[in-house]
């Protein structure tokens, strides 16, 4: 049995017929080839998986694929205004600049909440800022760069 | 190296950034051929049973399964997971890839099933039954050492998979000569790694060429190629390990694990690519798991609090098997037993006890952060029992600057310290005595701040090849090669796995050849391309691997040398290398012109091939000893049993910096991980060996709300072990942080009577040793 799902992806109209019980992350990654977007738990906790689904961050390791049915949803890979390094989103540039950043695997999942977080709230004290990203693990920095980061995207503007 | 040094010591923002920020990296599960198979495995759900009967009839019915192994079918075919620790007398069972008659800890693989797809694959799964014959379980490693216990493998008659001593000095004469004995009893709770990208393997045959291409989440590529090109039976040099981006590794993947072998296998017979990606349930399951001793330390001590000698009897709880160096991890503990102290007698006695789970093995620190935490919490026992100042305590047993290379009683040779000065740059910067006037005041309050110190010493950048296991090296690799453009190649046999090697081993060659960063890439994690190498862990990347760069660095400008002089028509011996210039008189090359002409080779210097290359293989003469002090401060709510860090100060000292952004970022990490051990952490089998925090709901690791502000600085203290004069910094935090959290919150609850508490300190356990005090009205 399948269905049929029209959605969205970075601004880009998917049309795919799935079995119903795929997940989104596995749509993204296994269907469409978008690997940017990670799986670190399985279980919505470690938010390695987070993607934007009409702007809010959800994680997408625990939302069917058809859930997302007509939605706009945003990834890693279509965060960056540009197609180069020099063309980054605030929040990137920050994880860049800061050293929000080690071994990566959690920095997609991290840089799409913080981005999605930016938008709610543009001006956030530092510990708005780390209540944002308390539903993402991160093992490597202490977390240090990464709300160092998310500040740098602050003062850049990083609601854009 | 030198003060035109344009990148080295500089904060240089990473290389591998933008790949990784973009979403364009490539993990092993983002690497994608085309028919690859899937692999989902069966584990058990028993600590300990014996294993009756296995029936995969209905899954390899079932929709697009292809293939379902048990342990009787790779029996013969797939070879068991080594152990390349070695020791007198140590005892390694069969440590089969799929379980055979018997499993011994809950998460055991036992039926491997490959379908077309993933979800297939698990389908298939709740189709195999299995009948187990439960039998008793042993998860506490002090009951498995007696002889009532459930024995885990029959055959070796107990659980006790080794005893190890190390003494020095005069033990028993230090003791008689005591004024005290100070005692205790110390847990180092078990801890899982948890690399935030779990295990995954991708494995493909090429029946033509008869190659086998692996791609693993590794910290060992070429070692995981030796160990597996034996398990599988194809010869080493017909295997291939790749290891794409690693998501962290912190030790867990510093080991070869059955999956590896498994895909392996099973992508040769079948004829296809086949991947197993782990699940974190599986991850928490089983791969191994680190920390795991309970011991106890007797310290003989003159009044004045001078250490004269330590003995600590330990238990070491390994879990059902041996991983890769499961039984080594203790030793290092016990060679690390006197930490930066002068301690001139010990007595250390470890007993390497199976347990019924999941096997423990190298977790960042890998047992110096439980040697670091006997000393520390010994050095505070000492001050508590003495009534001494725990600061005094430390520079009353700390050699003098003076006094390195300075010789430990377990045989070690300290390279370079200076352990006073930075103990006093922390309480310096911390404003010891003002946080001891508040503590003070804040008592008389009502309120109860503590202050906590943890000084380190750790045995890092392993290190000569004599000390490794029997058949390992613990030297490192590096090509350099200018290509003929000019642009440089940088390939190392270290296996950085989010360190940033590829930036700083890039900031090494650029300032060596005077050339643009961004005219290096570095190359590593692919055994076809890079030569034999070692890998990354024990704080060995830069010190060890980033050495044998510098020296590659140097044959390649000696042999430039040559090929500038016969181009410019002079004499080698006047010709100068600086700035990224082959300069003699009034002429000059560029570092692109010379590699033009030597691989033009249209005049050969005397003796010298063409090409521009060099390789060192860089074989360390000792290990290096970074050092530092840690000091907390923190607030206990007795109330709530909630504990506050006020203050985080680390002054730590790892020798030379190449780049001090990354070597903070090390430091945050590791103390982040000390962190969760000390406050939050701890890996809990119930009595018939469930593992009970096996997901993130149940095993707490810190989040961005559990990290306090860290004020971070350095001493810099050179050393001649190698002449990049770096150290290695990536367990620095971790081995410190811990014992200074622990130190803090046990001061600060010293007005209750609290002389000990175990880790994790939960809010729970706080606030039942404040109430002890508070119901009895002390």
């Amino acid at each position: 049995m399948t269905r049929t799902v029209k959605l969205a992806i970075n601004g880009v109209p998917y049309e795919r017929s799935i079995e119903p019980r795929l997940l989104l992350v596995h749509l993204l990654r296994d269907v469409l080839g978008l690997t940017g977007t990670h799986v670190g738990c399985e279980t919505s906790l470690c938010g390695a998986c987070t993607v934007t689904v009409n702007g809010a961050a959800v994680k997408s390791c625990t939302m069917f694929a058809v859930q997302a049915d007509g939605a706009e949803v945003g990834t890693i890979e279509g965060l960056a205004p540009g197609d180069s390094d020099s063309e980054l989103h605030p929040v990137q540039e920050g994880f860049w600049e800061r050293h929000g950043l080690q071994c990566g695997f959690c920095t997609p999942g991290m840089i799409m909440t913080a981005a999605a977080y930016l938008k709610e709230n543009p001006s956030p004290s530092e510990r708005d800022i780390r209540h944002s990203l308390d539903g993402n693990f991160c093992r490597c920095t202490g977390y240090v760069g990464i709300v160092d980061g998310v500040r740098y995207a602050v003062e850049k503007g990083g609601a854009r | 190296m030198s003060a035109r040094d344009k990148y080295v010591g500089k904060r240089v923002k990473r290389t591998e950034d933008p790949r990784l920020v973009r979403g364009l990296a490539h993990y092993v599960d983002d690497v994608r051929l085309p028919d690859t198979l899937h692999v989902a495995i069966l584990r058990s759900p028993h600590a300990h049973a014996k294993l009756r009967r296995i029936s995969t009839d209905a899954a390899a019915k079932s929709p697009g399964v292809v293939r379902v192994v048990t342990g009787a079918d790779l029996d013969g075919k797939v070879g068991g997971v080594v152990c390349a620790a070695a020791m007198d007398g140590l005892k390694i069972p069969p440590h089969p890839v799929l379980a055979m008659g018997k499993v011994r800890y809950v998460g055991e693989p036992i039926v491997a099933v490959v379908a077309d797809d993933p979800y297939r694959a698990y389908d298939a799964l709740d189709l195999i039954e299995v009948d187990y014959d439960p039998l008793p379980a042993v998860t506490d490693p002090e009951v498995a050492a007696t002889a009532a216990s459930p024995v885990l493998h029959e055959e070796l008659g107990d659980n006790i998979a080794f005893r190890w001593n190390l003494a020095g000095g005069d033990i028993d004469g230090a003791f008689a000569k005591a004024d005290h004995v100070v005692k205790g009893k110390l847990v180092h709770q078990r801890l899982i790694p948890n690399a935030m990208e779990p295990r995954g393997v991708l494995a493909r045959y090429f029946p033509g060429e008869k190659e086998l291409t692996i791609w693993t989440s590794t910290q060992i590529p070429h070692l995981a190629r030796s160990l597996l090109a034996g398990m599988v039976g194809v010869p080493e040099h017909k295997v291939r390990v790749i290891t794409p981006e690693v998501g962290g590794g912190f030790g867990s993947k510093l080991n070869v694990y059955g999956e590896e072998a498994i895909v392996a296998y099973l992508s040769i017979v079948l004829g296809k690519p086949v991947k197993w990606i782990e699940r974190r349930r599986e991850n928490f399951q089983a791969t191994i798991h680190g920390r795991g001793q309970v011991g106890e330390v007797e310290l003989a001590v003159k009044s004045d609090g001078t250490i004269l000698g330590l003995r600590y009897h330990v238990i070491a709880d390994l879990g059902a098997y041996h991983q890769l160096l499961t039984p080594a991890i203790p030793t290092l503990t016990g060679l690390m037993q006197t930490g930066p102290y002068k301690i001139s007698a010990l007595d250390t006695r470890v007993t390497g006890v199976f347990t019924n789970k999941v096997a423990t093995d190298a977790y960042r620190g890998a047992g110096r952060p439980e040697a670091t935490y006997v000393c520390e919490r010994a050095i505070d026992l000492i001050a508590h029992d003495l009534k001494l100042d725990p600061v005094d305590v430390r520079r009353r047993n700390f050699p003098a600057a003076t006094e390195f290379p300075f010789q430990t009683a377990t045989g070690l040779t300290y390279d370079s310290g200076d352990y006073v000065t930075s103990l006093d740059r922390a309480l310096q910067i911390a404003g010891y005595d003002k946080l001891r006037a508040e503590q003070r005041d804040a008592r008389a309050k009502g309120r109860y701040l503590g202050i906590g110190l943890a000084t380190y010493v750790e045995i890092c950048a392993l290190g000569p090849s004599a000390a490794a296991p029997p058949g390992v090296g613990w030297w490192e690799s590096a090509t350099v090669r200018v290509e003929p453009s000019g642009k440089v190649t940088v390939m190392t046999g270290a296996s950085p796995h989010g360190q940033g090697q590829e930036t700083t081993f890039a900031q090494i060659a650029a300032d060596a050849l005077g050339i643009d960063l961004n005219d290096v890439t570095v190359i590593h994690g692919d055994t076809a391309i890079v030569q034999y190498g070692i890998g990354t862990f024990g704080s060995r990347g830069t010190a060890v691997g980033g050495t044998a760069v510098v020296k590659a660095l140097d044959q390649l400008v000696a042999k430039a040398k040559k090929f500038a002089a016969v181009t410019m028509g002079v004499d080698p011996s006047t010709v100068a290398f600086a700035d990224g210039r082959f300069s003699s008189g009034d002429k000059s090359l560029t570092t692109a012109e010379v590699a033009g002409a030597a691989y033009a080779a249209k005049s050969l210097p005397p003796d010298t091939e063409p090409g521009l290359s060099a390789t060192c293989f860089f074989e360390p003469k000792n290990f290096t000893f970074p050092f530092g002090a840690h000091l907390v401060s923190v607030e206990v709510d007795v109330e709530t049993g909630a504990i506050q860090i006020l203050r985080y100060v680390a002054v730590d000292d790892c020798g030379r910096v190449i780049n001090p952004m990354l070597v903070d970022g090390q430091v945050q990490g590791g103390i982040a991980q000390g962190l969760g051990q000390a406050l939050l952490e701890e890996a809990v089998y119930d009595e018939a060996g469930q593992l009970v925090s096996g997901t993130f709901m149940d095993y707490a690791l810190p989040r961005a709300t559990d990290m306090p502000p860290l004020e971070l600085h350095r001493t810099e203290t050179p050393t001649d072990v190698n002449p990049l004069g770096a150290k290695g910094v990536g367990e620095a935090g971790t081995i410190a942080s811990s014992a200074a959290i622990v130190n803090a919150v046990i001061d600060a609850l010293a007005p209750f009577g609290v002389r000990h508490l175990d880790m994790p300190l939960k809010a729970e356990k706080i606030w039942r040793a404040a109430r002890v005090r508070v119901v009895a009205g002390v």
